[in-house]
């Protein structure tokens, strides 16, 4: 009995040991100069997207968000290797920012009104779509032909989110991985596959025997980075630069380094990028 | 058909890269094995103690571990923790702390399964003879407890090894992970990549797991003679 009691207060007694002596969480102000005074700005990407976030053969990160990643650590910093790469998946990303894990997510994160309401948005820097692709022998052109089958999806996407709101009919079938989920694909696990355009127009591109069918559906959203709520400083900081890099067709320049390799010449770049109007 | 193969495990650092989210794999899992014998052991034989309210809080945090899917104690560790309570632990720490305290459960019970199942004789033989509590534990008791714990043993620390993947939900980038940028970027192409690439991985943790399970087969024959 004694013993119980005493093994029950020294864990009672370590949980508010830990709680007490725990770093509290940091309050928004002064982000800038934190991160300046860490030296490296820490950036949510994805390691296995591409071409958006992606890791190649010699374990360097690439792709378009990390090609911005890189700048913005120049222009903040003075340096663009001083950027810190959190490798996050898609279910994560705003986990990742209230816990304080990063402290922004450049992850081909599309702007939608219930993600705008546990993270801060900067200006977007990249429209997307969504799109179906399907076998070329059994092509899926519309929504209407996805009635009562089955559709490949990505957990926690716009695609996810857009199916299950405003069509119910169509039986979705869930994964956590791109991976998976375009195996699922190739193994005909249900008609289609809905994601982002722009990730499909790569994928088809490199997959003959494929097409997507459904090249723009839902709204034409928007891709900008995404900090903690409430992140004010920062998030002005970001809005200013995603102008200035606007301003100076950084995206172009981005599109035409990391994009362009993946889509060819058949995709429309300003259906993707944002320039100036 | 080969050249595809060769192609991916060839090109850049890839193989070096697999290499060391290997090592990720297993230093988490071996840390967290070790530990939670280390911590199991005692807590397995005060949960076969005749102290009550003990045993009821170790049943009732076992119950809650097995309960918890690991996932959700990984996400409850790294997110939750650090969100909730601003306690900003690194992920490397949130897998081997998750990771132990499973096993520890496991541990414990696999501890105090093996000790009551021994015949209630060899306590009464042994207080007869005049032993002290820790001195029954440490001669008769343990030394018994343990041939009968190995089985269950061995299965664990496969168990933990195999399930250490969960990992790179935390944005850990272990084999699984940097297999699957792997596959992400060779697949574009390469329709065979992901076929090459687990089935890598399958052999690697069969090399592992296997000679774990030979190692515990070889003990049990020693000590049967």
């Amino acid at each position: 009995m004694r013993i119980a009691k005493t093994f029950l207060a020294l864990a009672a007694l370590s949980l508010a040991a830990a709680w007490l002596l725990g770093p509290k969480p940091v309050m928004a102000d002064g982000e800038l100069d934190k991160i300046k005074q860490n030296g490296v700005l820490r950036v949510a990407v994805f390691s296995d997207k591409p071409p958006f976030g992606f890791v190649d053969e010699n374990g360097d990160n690439k792709g378009y968000d990390v090609y911005l990643a890189r700048r913005l650590a120049e222009d903040l910093l003075g340096d663009q290797t001083k950027v810190e790469f959190v490798l996050v998946e898609a279910a994560s990303r705003m986990e990742i920012l209230e816990a304080d894990k990063a402290d922004v997510v450049l992850a081909n994160f599309t702007v939608t009104a219930e993600r705008a309401e546990r993270v801060d948005f900067a200006r977007p820097y990249m429209k997307v779509a969504l799109g179906v692709s399907s076998p070329q022998g059994a092509p899926i052109t519309s929504v209407d032909q996805l009635a009562g089958k089955r559709l490949i999806v990505n957990k926690g996407t716009t695609a996810d989110s857009y199916f299950t709101k405003n069509h119910p009919e169509v039986e979705l079938i869930k994964y956590d991985q791109n991976t998976e989920a375009f195996n699922a694909l190739r193994d005909g696990r249900g008609v289609g596959l809905a994601h982002d355009n722009t990730l499909l127009f790569a994928w088809v591109r490199e997959n003959p025997g494929f097409v997507t069918g459904i090249e723009f559906l839902g709204d034409l959203d928007t891709i900008a980075p995404a900090v903690k709520k409430g992140n004010a400083e920062l998030l002005g900081w970001l809005n200013e630069e995603i102008d200035k890099l606007t301003e100076e067709s950084f995206f172009k320049a981005d599109y035409e380094a990391t994009l362009l390799p993946v889509y060819g010449e058949s995709v429309d770049p300003l259906s993707v990028i944002i320039t100036k109007e | 058909m080969l050249d595809s193969a060769i192609s991916i495990f060839a090109a850049g650092r890839n193989m070096a890269r697999l290499m060391e989210g290997l090592w990720i794999t297993l230093r988490i899992s071996m840390i967290s094995v070790s530990l939670s014998v280390l911590i199991g052991v005692p807590l397995g034989l005060l949960m076969a103690s005749k102290y009550k309210s003990l045993r009821k809080a170790l049943r009732v945090y076992l119950e809650f571990i097995r309960i918890m899917p690991i996932l959700v104690l990984l996400f409850l560790f790294y997110y939750s923790l650090s969100s909730v309570f601003g306690i900003n632990l690194p992920a490397t720490m949130v897998s081997v702390l998750v990771f132990t305290l499973w096993g520890t459960a496991e541990m414990a019970d696999l501890v105090r399964g093996a000790v009551t199942s021994l015949p209630r004789h060899q306590w009464e033989s042994g207080r007869a003879i005049g032993l002290r509590e820790t001195q029954l534990n440490a001669f008769v008791i343990v030394p018994q407890a343990v041939r009968r714990l190995l089985p269950g043993v061995i299965n664990l620390t496969t168990r933990m090894i195999k399930t250490t993947p969960f990992v790179f939900f935390i944005n850990i980038p272990d084999l699984v992970k940097v297999a699957q940028q792997i596959v992400e970027v060779a697949g574009m192409r390469n329709h065979l990549a992901s076929v090459w690439v687990y089935g890598f991985i399958f052999f690697v943790f069969f090399l592992i797991c296997y000679p774990i399970s030979l190692f515990s087969r070889h003990l049990e024959n020693v000590w049967q003679n």
